[in-house]
């Protein structure tokens, strides 16, 4: 069975800079694949490309067997591929609920009548994707005015407009509260397992990590120094020294503190 | 450099052309001619500083177009009051004490004062570069360029500092203006036609950046010089010729940096827009029986007068429908209602068509020329949009002024009379009023389209629209033509009511009146165009009929309302409306009120 999503030697340098080098990895359908790694490790960049957004200097990405490399974002996400946004991205003169509706008219390729309400247009739809995501009941707050937690839902329910087969999350839970981003990642990966989507996500909160994924990647200066299911990745000693850390300030004065 | 696209430059550098040649008049001998210049040029810097005090300090978080708009209300009140002191004749001022004389260069005489110029030039750019990289002033502007915020939490009080950077480069423009004096007569038109360069350069040469401007300075007179001696015919066109060129081919400008992110949006607004409710619906319908019932009271003068409001209602209208749901502010909009004039024209002179072919051919050459202008711009964001649709105006603009063998030149084409049956006053306002209403309505109900939903999501966010499949180039080029075929229409009607078309139709004259009736209705709005439409257009009718000094007054009631209502008429009376109202109503409410609205 071809996977899902097929990354093989992914490459890309700014400049002087080599972001990215090298990297392969495949995602299967249903499973959640998480990629951590320090700042400026070449996540966001790893991403983007995934996305449309860079094009890769060298290397191949392929959706359920196709070539996507170098796609524009737009095609990329008619193949079915969702993607939120690190910093939100939403349409802050719409609605809640107006938001879902134009992806859903994208999706529908219906962006071009001219001549019908579009507040009107696949209503339930929009309602069914807000629920999911717990928003109904702002559906007609403006979304300029919505707190950044909704935002990400928001952006969350937009993602899955387009029924994707493969989303893409870079650091979904950036500026939530604790409580918010056990919510969130739990409502991801019961989504992404009822309906088999494919998620791969950035992220800094290793609880969100080693709770939700179902392996994890360690990318750094630009290379994957590490991937496997959580627990390996966590015990890897590469990996503890250059982003988990030793634990050192925890564990020492607990070390002390039996000594004392 | 403080990011504030100033209209009213142009005018301080007529006002200080006019201050030197009064001192220089008074004051005798070289000192009195040099110094004369020199405090022209302080006087004035200090008038501008004080101006940026009062006024600009107030609309810095506004979006750009509203100190655009605001410093254009400047010059308009600037032009009136140079008339009352100066008079309306051009004056001659003096030659310039030690430089009378000419040098001989390769066989030709050059004026020694040209020459003087030519040296002062690149000394004035040497200063400023100094300035701005070694001085401990430079560095807090050109961080302050980047980030106010950021250094006012380094504790530098910047509104001083963009004062004193908003009266340096006034007293660069108005000793520009003084310098002029010995070579060039001073007029009281001199501003406009000055801006216009002074932008063309800055864009060519890049926003920010002092050499560029240099450089671009010296490529536009080069291409003026040279133009008229090569290509004659086509002398006005090629300067912006040039710069749609550099534009396409470098966005920025020749040694301009990307754009950084914009600070605010377009007509974003956080209050979403809804449909008319039924109530809102049936009121409108009431205002159109109103309008249409006036010729049964008023005299022909006042309908000729309401058929032009109307006119200019629908060209509004249309303006904003790019601006505001695209997100998109056109200079040069004037570019597609003159080309809908001209079409017209050429349907009536040159194929002999009857009124209704002209009015149905008409806006085709809009919607041409706003496919093919349109293409070019939507590569472009902001404020180098505007400039290239500006530019792209210009051309069209040049086109019909010097095309005379076709277009008839300044001179016009004459004689495009209605047919018969609307030759009545009366008979073609009702005409008027129809095709008007139709557009807007059209127009409207485009807005609330799923198209007019991927327009608002391209200009809401182009991260977020490209990632849910929307082509933000096609969707704004679509939004373009829209609103340069509706814009032909209103260039339709206006060449039949007036009987003429003039390549002004096409000026920056009529594209800046449209972007003062859509931020003057409200940019935030849905409807507001067309309020701002009929106040302004009867605002400026009645004072031409009423004082001499209608700029003057028209300038500080566009003023007056920058500063007063940001959000323009519609804006603030919707403001009232939601501070009555409870803050949020419950959904439910407001969910009725859209369904009774579909």
């Amino acid at each position: 069975m071809t996977p899902l999503l097929q990354v093989e030697n992914l490459d890309k340098s700014y400049g002087g800079v080599h972001a990215v080098r090298g990297v392969s990895f495949s995602l299967t359908a249903g499973r959640i694949l998480a990629l951590i790694g320090p700042n400026g490790a070449g996540k966001s960049t790893c991403f983007n490309m995934l996305n449309g957004q860079i094009k890769p200097n060298a290397g191949t990405i392929r959706l359920n067997g196709a070539d996507i490399t170098g796609l524009p974002p737009r095609t990329v996400w008619r193949r079915g591929v969702g993607r939120t946004f690190q910093i939100t991205a939403t349409f802050a003169s719409m609605t809640v609920r107006e938001n879902v509706q134009v992806a859903l008219l994208s999706f529908h390729s219906k962006l071009a009548s001219v001549f019908r309400y579009a507040g009107a247009a696949y209503r339930d739809e929009a309602e069914r994707l807000l629920a999911l995501v717990g928003m109904e009941a702002q559906a007609e707050r403006p979304c300029g005015e919505l707190a950044y937690g909704d935002l990400k839902r928001l952006e969350l329910a937009i993602a899955l407009a387009n029924q994707p087969k493969l989303l893409l999350m870079d650091e979904p839970t950036a500026g939530m509260a604790p409580k918010e981003r056990v919510d969130l990642m739990r409502l991801t990966a019961g989504i992404a397992r009822d309906t088999g989507i494919g998620v791969l996500f950035t992220e800094h909160d290793m609880d969100v990590v080693f709770e939700h994924s179902d392996s994890v990647m360690v990318l750094n200066r630009g290379e994957l120094i590490a991937t496997g299911t959580p627990e390996e990745v966590r015990r890897d000693p590469q990996v503890r020294a250059i982003y988990l850390g030793e634990g050192l300030l925890y564990d020492a004065k607990h070390r002390e503190g039996s000594a004392a | 450099m403080t990011r504030i696209v100033n209209f009213a430059h142009g005018a301080f550098y007529m006002v200080g052309a006019y201050l030197a040649f009064t001192l220089t008049e008074r004051l005798a001998g070289t000192w009195g001619f040099w110094g004369g210049i020199l405090i022209a040029a302080a006087v004035v810097a200090v008038l501008g500083a004080l101006l940026e005090i009062v006024l600009l300090r107030r609309i810095y978080r506004a979006p750009e177009l509203f100190q655009l708009l605001a410093t254009f209300g400047v010059t308009l009140m600037v032009q009136d009051i140079v008339v009352l002191i100066w008079g309306p004749e051009d004056l001659m001022g003096r030659r310039a004490p030690g430089f009378r004389g000419a040098v001989e260069i390769m066989g030709q005489l050059v004026p020694a004062y040209d020459l003087l110029l030519i040296v002062l030039g690149p000394t004035v750019l040497g200063l400023l570069w100094l300035l701005f990289h070694r001085t401990r002033w430079g560095v807090l502007v050109r961080a302050a360029t980047q980030d106010r915020d950021m250094v006012a939490a380094l504790g530098v009080n910047q509104k001083w500092l963009f004062t004193s950077v908003f009266a340096l480069g006034v007293f660069l423009a108005a000793l520009g203006g003084a310098l002029q004096i010995p070579r060039d007569a001073v007029s009281h038109s001199m501003d406009l036609r000055i801006i216009v360069d002074v932008f063309v350069v800055v864009v060519i040469g890049g926003l920010g950046s002092v050499t560029g401007a240099f450089l671009a300075a010296i490529i536009v007179s080069e291409l003026n010089a040279f133009g008229i001696l090569i290509f004659p015919k086509i002398s006005l066109v090629l300067v912006f010729l040039v710069m749609a060129v550099v534009l396409v081919i470098r966005p920025y400008g020749l040694f301009g940096k990307a754009e950084g992110a914009q600070r605010t949006s377009l007509g974003l607004s956080i209050r979403p827009w809804r449909p008319f409710t039924q109530a809102e619906r049936i009121a409108v319908g009431a205002g159109v029986l109103v309008a249409a019932s006036l010729p049964l009271f008023l005299g022909n003068y006042a309908l000729t007068v309401g058929s032009e409001i109307l006119v200019f209602v629908l060209f509004a209208a249309s303006l904003h429908f790019m601006m505001t749901v695209g997100g998109l502010a056109s200079f040069g909009h004037a570019a597609y209602f003159g080309l809908g004039a001209y079409g017209a024209a050429f349907m009536v002179k040159l194929f002999g068509a009857p009124m209704e072919v002209a009015l149905l051919m008409g806006p085709l050459m809009g919607l041409v020329g706003a496919v093919l202008f349109g293409w070019f711009c939507v590569r472009l964001s902001g404020v180098y949009f505007a400039m290239l649709t500006l530019a792209f105006a210009q051309i069209a603009w040049s086109i019909a002024f010097q095309w005379v063998e076709v277009t008839g030149g300044d001179n016009g084409m004459l004689g495009i009379w209605p047919a018969s049956w609307a030759s009545k006053p009366a008979a073609f306002f009702w005409l008027v009023l129809g095709v008007v209403t139709v557009g807007v309505c059209i127009l409207r109900v485009l807005v609330f389209s799923p198209f007019g939903f991927a327009l608002r999501a391209a200009r809401d966010s182009t991260l977020r629209s490209e990632a849910i499949g929307i082509d933000r180039r096609n969707v704004q080029w679509a939004a373009f033509i829209v609103a340069g075929t509706f814009a032909g229409i209103a260039g339709v009607l206006f060449a039949f009511l007036k009987g003429s078309v003039f390549p002004d139709n096409l000026g920056i004259p009529i594209s800046v009146d449209g972007l003062v009736m859509v931020l003057l209705g409200g940019i935030e709005t849905v409807s507001g165009a067309v309020v701002g439409a009929v106040v302004y257009k009867a605002l400026a009718i009645w004072l031409m009929s009423q004082t001499e000094m209608s700029k003057l007054i028209l300038g500080a009631v566009v003023v007056l309302l920058v500063v007063a209502f940001p959000k323009g008429i519609v804006g603030f009376l919707e403001d009232l409306r939601h501070r009555r109202r409870p803050a949020s109503p419950p959904a439910g409410f407001k969910a009725a009120k859209v369904e009774a609205a579909e």
